[in-house]
């Protein structure tokens, strides 16, 4: 069993609002099975924590999905070299935010930036499994994501640098990160939009396969959004399309408890946001989000589910962000208490912990990875800092993929041919 | 029916096209004025909205203006030697359109509320659930935002969608996705996505239907960088469009009007396009350029009819791209007639009319002998009542006082 140091401190919160809703997560729910399975998900708190707790049933997820797997000897979740794909992978995550961070306040970059620290257990979880041809969807908290999908640190930095070599060419910035050749489907400023476009790519899907007849086509596309976005339209609307379709989708939700200043619990009726799965016809999972091990199992499963085209499932994360919203959020609102809790939770520290104690590789060798990313990210930064703005005739280059859409000027020839577009000082 | 003479004036204008359809998918330096000229595409009747088949009386003894409607034909293309063409409805003529690209190319798709197994509310996509099957045309649930969204990541990840807003009215519930995802995501992601999609619908003022019904979104639209929007009025420009649409690598919005579905015209069986950044010169004329889109111009050939019985001459362009506007075919006509009558059904307040003027303004205030002129619908939800509503839209008679007024 992994993890149990780190995961069974199941803490309550000390919101008062939560109150009303003791009873309730008390009786918890078995909620409909995850696929098939008749494990049932159960409390793993001891009795002597009081209810107040974040929800009730977790993370017996991983006893779900071994009880499918033949146990073999050693009961280790991971090999080797996925462990430290893993460990890299999420030391790269958050070693690149905390240096943009530093960038920021030093007048590299500018607007708004929103740091993904604490929850890369659930970027590396989740992404680590899909192969370059998978799409990922994101929010505006999106560079860990890309980095996980593939996209290299340089291209990510010079694009919050505002740099041509930016993965957008310095057009999207922060918020908007795409990349075609990783297939990252953005980057989305407005929480919820980006799940409509997932469930798109994932139509796509089932469209190459079924009428252009591309039979080995099982690409499965990942939404990420966070426990704000549960209360929008979108969100509920695609779920519904997904479920009604079986598109090879899997909706993560990166509950950290907070949208913005909002608590979840101040803004949502049920905050449990996995039962809402069940309400639309497919699975509905709580797994731990500080935990990238249990992470990856449900993503596993959750994927594998999509690719054989039995549908979706929606996944929730429980997780935290360590820093603000964004990096001009003041972040008064958090109790400090509630932060160190999950501070301790570290799934950076919880991982290299499992790693060591599992013999899986030693500390010199995590060291070394350590100080690899430390160069990464130094040569990113560098990079960004060479390369070149964005010159002006870049301005109207990319508005339309056909640039004939500017129209026909008074001399009748397409306003595009004017040499003064090329030149970025036309006016549209 | 009727063989078609054109005013000397105009006939520079059309004669200098190519007669080879134009394929908007090539090179962007092919010249600007390859109009979509199959043969044999003279209009014939024009069943609803004016005709004009009269001998003009016209000052100028040069101008036989037997047809209200200029032909496309050049030189080349005369009734007698060509294929005679077929006559159809304007929403069969989509539905041609729409069923020949789903047969050229798999990847285009149809998306909207009881376009399948229904057949479209208004029949433009009847029978092609059964030949395409469910999947290719996709009868969504009532989620405007999601489905239009979702038809937005189809494009982006490669398919080609056409998603249908049972009412243009309803895709304002679907502006997030239009606005940010449609028009801007090609540029924020630098150019790496292109959304070939169409999104297409029926608006406009119709038989009392009601406020809610009757909205006309291409001036909340037209602001939107990055979309492309068209006006389609005939069954010609009709199944053009909608072929030149869907196959423009950019997104385009195509408005329908409500009233003209059932126009029946007879066109070319050959392949065609219409070039999406083009005006259509409906009638050539040498007074007064009147402008407008969709409905209104069946309005405006109404109107023309008493103004040429009066002794004017009015030229009457469809600008039918609202979004880029055409400045070549409005300029030369500006520069012809040096006055300007805008007609549309667009709100007053913001719509394209006052964009229209604004360009016009900038571009050809020289040629102007008098302020630009511009009808459009009051800024008033639509009523239900019929003679009120008759009265929110610009009607043939305030057309033809407002040319004698232009042209005092």
């Amino acid at each position: 069993m992994a993890f149990s140091a780190a995961t069974a401190n199941f803490n309550p919160l000390n919101t008062p609002s939560l109150r009303s809703h003791d009873n309730h997560l008390v009786t918890s729910v078995s909620p409909s099975p995850f696929f098939g399975s008749t494990a049932k998900l159960r409390l793993s708190s001891s009795p002597k924590f009081n209810v107040h707790r974040r929800s009730g049933s977790v993370v017996a997820v991983s006893e779900a999905v071994k009880e499918k797997k033949p146990k073999s000897t050693p009961n280790l979740l991971i090999t080797k070299e996925e462990g430290l794909e893993l460990y890299e992978d999420m030391v790269l995550g958050r070693a690149f935010e905390d240096m943009c961070a530093q960038m920021y306040y030093r007048g590299k970059m500018f607007g708004f930036v929103h740091l993904y620290n604490g929850q890369e257990a659930v970027s590396t979880g989740f992404i680590k499994l899909l192969k370059q041809q998978d799409s990922v969807v994101s929010t505006y908290r999106d560079h860990v994501h890309a980095l996980s999908k593939g996209v290299p640190a340089r291209a990510v930095m010079s694009e919050l640098f505002g740099k041509t070599t930016g993965c957008c060419r310095g057009q999207g910035g922060s918020m908007h990160m795409f990349s075609r050749e990783h297939n990252l489907l953005g980057g989305f400023a407005f929480i919820g939009e980006g799940i409509p476009v997932a469930t798109g790519a994932a139509f796509t899907s089932k469209y190459k396969r079924e009428v252009l007849k591309e039979v080995d086509c099982d690409h499965v596309t990942l939404a990420f959004f966070g426990d704000g976005t549960c209360n929008n339209g979108q969100f509920y609307e695609c779920l519904n399309m997904a479920a009604l379709w079986k598109l090879p989708i899997v909706f993560v939700v990166e509950n950290n408890l907070w949208a913005i200043g909002m608590s979840h619990l101040r803004s949502t009726s049920d905050p449990q946001i996995y039962k809402k799965g069940p309400a639309f016809g497919m699975p509905g999972v709580h797994v731990d989000g500080m935990d990238v091990l249990k992470v990856r199992e449900v993503a596993k499963e959750a994927i594998s589910r999509a690719r054989r085209g039995e549908g979706p499932t929606l996944v929730e994360c429980e997780t935290y962000r360590f820093r603000g919203h964004s990096l001009a959020d003041p972040d008064e609102l958090r109790d400090p208490a509630e932060k160190s809790r999950y501070t301790a939770r570290d799934p950076i520290t919880a991982l290299k912990k499992y790693i060591i104690e599992s013999n899986l590789a030693s500390e010199a060798e995590l060291k070394a990875i350590d100080k690899k990313i430390d160069e990464v990210v130094e040569d990113a930064v560098e990079f960004a800092d060479e390369s070149p703005v964005p010159p002006r005739s870049q301005l109207l280059e990319n508005v339309f993929a056909d640039p004939k859409g500017f129209g026909i000027g008074p001399d009748g020839r397409y306003r595009c041919e004017d040499p003064k577009f090329t030149q970025g000082t036309a006016h549209v | 029916m009727a063989a078609i003479f054109q005013g000397v004036g105009a006939a520079a204008t059309l004669s200098s096209s190519p007669s080879n359809s134009f394929d908007s998918n090539n090179s962007f330096l092919s010249p600007p004025r390859s109009f979509s000229v199959g043969k044999g595409a003279s209009f014939s009747v024009i069943r609803s909205g004016g005709i004009l088949n009269l001998n003009s009386k016209g000052r100028r003894a040069q101008q036989l203006i037997s047809n209200a409607v200029a032909t496309k034909a050049d030189s080349a293309a005369v009734s007698s030697s060509s294929k005679p063409g077929h006559e159809l409805l304007l929403f069969e003529a989509l539905q041609e359109g729409l069923e020949e690209e789903m047969d050229r190319d798999l990847r285009v798709c149809v998306m909207g509320e009881d376009v399948g197994h229904y057949g479209g509310s208004y029949k433009v996509t009847k029978g092609l659930a059964k030949k395409f099957g469910d999947l290719r045309v996709l009868d969504t649930p009532i989620a405007e935002n999601s489905f239009t969204g979702m038809g937005i990541g189809a494009a982006m990840t490669g398919l080609r969608p056409v998603v249908e807003g049972m009412n243009m009215g309803f895709l304002l519930l679907a502006f997030n996705q239009i606005s940010n995802n449609c028009g801007m995501l090609h540029y924020t992601s630098g150019g790496q996505f292109t959304i070939p999609i169409v999104i297409r619908g029926p608006g406009g003022v119709g038989r009392q239907l009601g406020a809610e019904h009757s909205q006309r979104l291409e001036s909340y639209f037209q602001s939107i960088p990055g979309i492309q929007m068209v006006a389609c009025s005939t069954p010609y420009n009709a199944k053009g469009l909608m072929k030149a649409a869907i196959r423009s690598e950019n997104p385009v919005i195509l408005f329908e009007h409500v009233l003209l579905y059932n126009l029946k015209e007879r066109i070319p069986d050959e392949d065609y396009i219409c070039n999406l950044e083009e005006a259509e010169m409906v009638r050539p004329g040498e007074h007064v350029t009147i402008l407008t889109y969709s409905r209104m111009r069946y309005h405006v050939m109404q109107a023309a009819k008493t103004l040429v019985n009066k002794g004017y001459d009015p030229e009457v362009i469809d600008i039918r791209s609202l979004k880029p506007f055409d400045l070549y075919t409005i300029g030369n006509s500006v520069k012809k007639t040096h006055r300007v009558l805008i007609v549309e059904e667009c709100m007053r307040t913001g719509g394209i009319g006052a964009s229209l003027t604004a360009a016009i303004t900038e571009n050809f205030n020289d040629y102007l002998d008098a302020p630009i002129m511009c009808l459009s619908s009051q800024d008033v939800p639509t009523p239900y009542a019929g003679t009120l509503e008759e009265v929110t839209v610009v009607q043939p008679a305030q057309i033809v006082t407002a040319v004698e007024q232009l042209c005092r």
